[in-house]
């Protein structure tokens, strides 16, 4: 029972930090049906720059806001030259984006090195609580939270303001959109900076988490982010949360009792939708 | 009299068939002028040519005197014209209140505001509540687009290109695929916009008790030309019109051509 729940929220916690890199992928690719790969590498440099200021500063919420500020800005200028140029060309997209995730890995070693770097989280969020038999890892609850309360500002984003409807609108049809004379790239670009942000804010979450950070971290979490992508339905904010915690939950007991299959087990899920269901197991488009 | 949209010498060819040619009309303000015409006559093309859809190959289109032969669709939109299409276009996945919130919203230019004042959030509401009442499409609001029936479909339509609050509608077949028990409704609908006398409305339709009952003027279009232009009276007393829509003319007029 006590390693049942420990494995469950282990894997929880997972799943909302691959959570928060898939929900700026989702939306991006709703939206203007672009692949973005280089998603990995704004999760890194927030994970990086983060961990940097939060080892000079000794404060970790100053490199949380630092992680946040990087991935708007990498969000900005990716969006502005890389991404923009390459509209409506998906081979030329996939092209361009991938080689931009490789440049920004390694910068990543250019600037802090090729070693990995050891990170452990404040001291106020260091240690556990003892319920009953059962351990809560502090930091884990804390990941869980704050995954939970970005879903929550999503989710009211995307349901009560202006340009939440915009979004949605502009998911199911943005060509629809811009006929009402709503100037869709400008959103575009103001949702694929929210979704670098958010990227950038899961891998500065994640460095105490897995307690080391290297530069190849991107394409690892990219992966799994792209998995959840497709099995939540593209452009779908709940399917994601959902699909991501599937993941996640999956992964923390294979990891545990088949560690060699973990991630081909996530493959094996994200096939069999697509076999059954290509449009994503929560998708909005028919 | 002012013109609100004048076009002059108006033309499009696709290779070697011209689609529209040479026509040139304008319309007034407040006016409702019907284009009617055999299937093929242009008439949808000539729509696309106002609502920029297409790009004409030659002459010129006015807005309020303004050229605005080469801009987008998007500033058109803007400098006042609504269009509505044969097809029908509504988000399937919104609401019914949201689907017009969003035209209401665009028309507010409040285009790229993330964060909302509750207040102006409330306003766009009731707007888009007004614009589903004039419609009529009362208590339908909570409805997913998805759900409503064609007509109904089609008088969504109507209150999103109302709400954008256009000078200058252009509706394209607005009963097209409806059924006999819908046609009133959407009727009704365009007399109540018409009522309020502060439209410009072009109308294109097959439905000829229609188009007599509301028009002020009629064009007829035939073959990509301007055959006729005048009161409903005018048009039904007119040789040249019955002749086109009893047969017959096709090969005079391409002869004289």
């Amino acid at each position: 029972m006590e390693l049942f729940i420990n494995l469950t929220i282990n894997g929880l916690a997972t799943g909302m930090l691959i959570f928060l890199l898939a929900a700026g992928l989702t939306l991006i690719f709703g939206l203007m049906s672009v692949l973005n790969f280089a998603h990995g590498g704004l999760f890194a440099w927030g994970s990086y720059a983060g961990v940097w200021l939060y080892l000079l500063t000794n404060s970790f919420i100053a490199g949380i806001i630092g992680a946040i500020f990087i991935g708007i800005l990498l969000g900005f200028i990716t969006e502005k030259w890389i991404i923009q140029p390459v509209y409506g060309n998906h081979v030329q997209q996939i092209l361009i984006t991938l080689g931009f995730m490789i440049v920004l890995s390694e910068l990543l070693k250019v600037i802090w090195g090729p070693n990995q770097i050891a990170v452990t989280p404040p001291a106020y969020l260091t240690g556990s609580w003892e319920i009953g038999n059962i351990l809560i890892i502090k930091y884990r609850a804390f990941i869980i939270v704050v995954g939970l309360l970005m879903y929550g500002l999503i989710y009211y984003m995307l349901k009560h303001t202006k340009i939440g409807l915009i979004v949605r609108a502009g998911v199911i049809n943005k060509e629809m959109v811009q006929s009402l004379g709503i100037n869709i790239k400008r959103i575009f670009l103001y949702v694929f900076m929210a979704g670098a942000a958010m990227a950038a804010l899961s891998g500065m979450l994640i460095a105490p988490y897995a307690g080391v950070i290297h530069g190849n971290m991107g394409m690892e979490y990219a992966i799994l982010a792209f998995i959840v992508v497709v099995i939540g339905g593209m452009g779908n904010i709940t399917g994601s949360i959902l699909a991501a915690t599937l993941v996640g939950i999956i992964g923390s007991f294979m990891a545990y009792y088949v560690p060699e299959l973990s991630l081909a087990v996530n493959m094996l899920i994200m096939a069999v939708v697509l076999l059954f269901r290509p449009q994503g197991l929560f998708a909005l488009k028919g | 009299m002012v013109a609100i949209l004048e076009t002059k010498n108006l033309g499009i060819t696709f290779g070697t068939h011209q689609a529209v040619q040479d026509v040139s009309f304008s319309v007034e303000k407040n006016e409702f002028k019907s284009i009617i015409g055999p299937n093929g006559a242009g008439k949808t093309t000539l729509f696309n040519l106002l609502s920029g859809q297409l790009k004409p190959t030659k002459g010129e289109i006015y807005l309020k005197g303004q050229q605005i032969t080469g801009s987008s669709v998007v500033e058109r939109t803007r400098l006042g014209i609504g269009r509505s299409f044969q097809i029908t276009n509504v988000f399937p996945n919104l609401t019914v209140l949201e689907n017009v919130r969003l035209a209401v919203q665009s028309q507010a230019k409040l285009r790229y505001q993330a964060f909302t004042h509750y207040r102006s959030y409330q306003k766009f509401e009731e707007k888009a509540l007004h614009w589903l009442h004039v419609a009529l499409l009362d208590h339908k609001e909570n409805t997913l687009a998805i759900n409503l029936a064609h007509g109904e479909k089609r008088k969504l339509e109507m209150a999103m290109l109302l709400a954008l609050e256009p000078e200058l509608l252009l509706l394209d077949e607005p009963t097209a695929g409806m059924s006999l028990e819908d046609v009133p409704a959407i009727l009704q609908v365009i007399k109540k916009i018409k009522e309020e006398g502060d439209k410009t409305i072009l109308l294109i339709e097959h439905k000829m008790d229609m188009i007599m009952d509301l028009s002020d003027r009629i064009m007829v279009l035939f073959n990509g030309k301007l055959l006729a232009e005048g009161t409903p009276r005018e048009i039904m007393d007119n040789e040249l019109v019955q002749s086109a829509y009893l047969g017959g003319l096709y090969d005079e007029f391409t002869s004289q051509s």
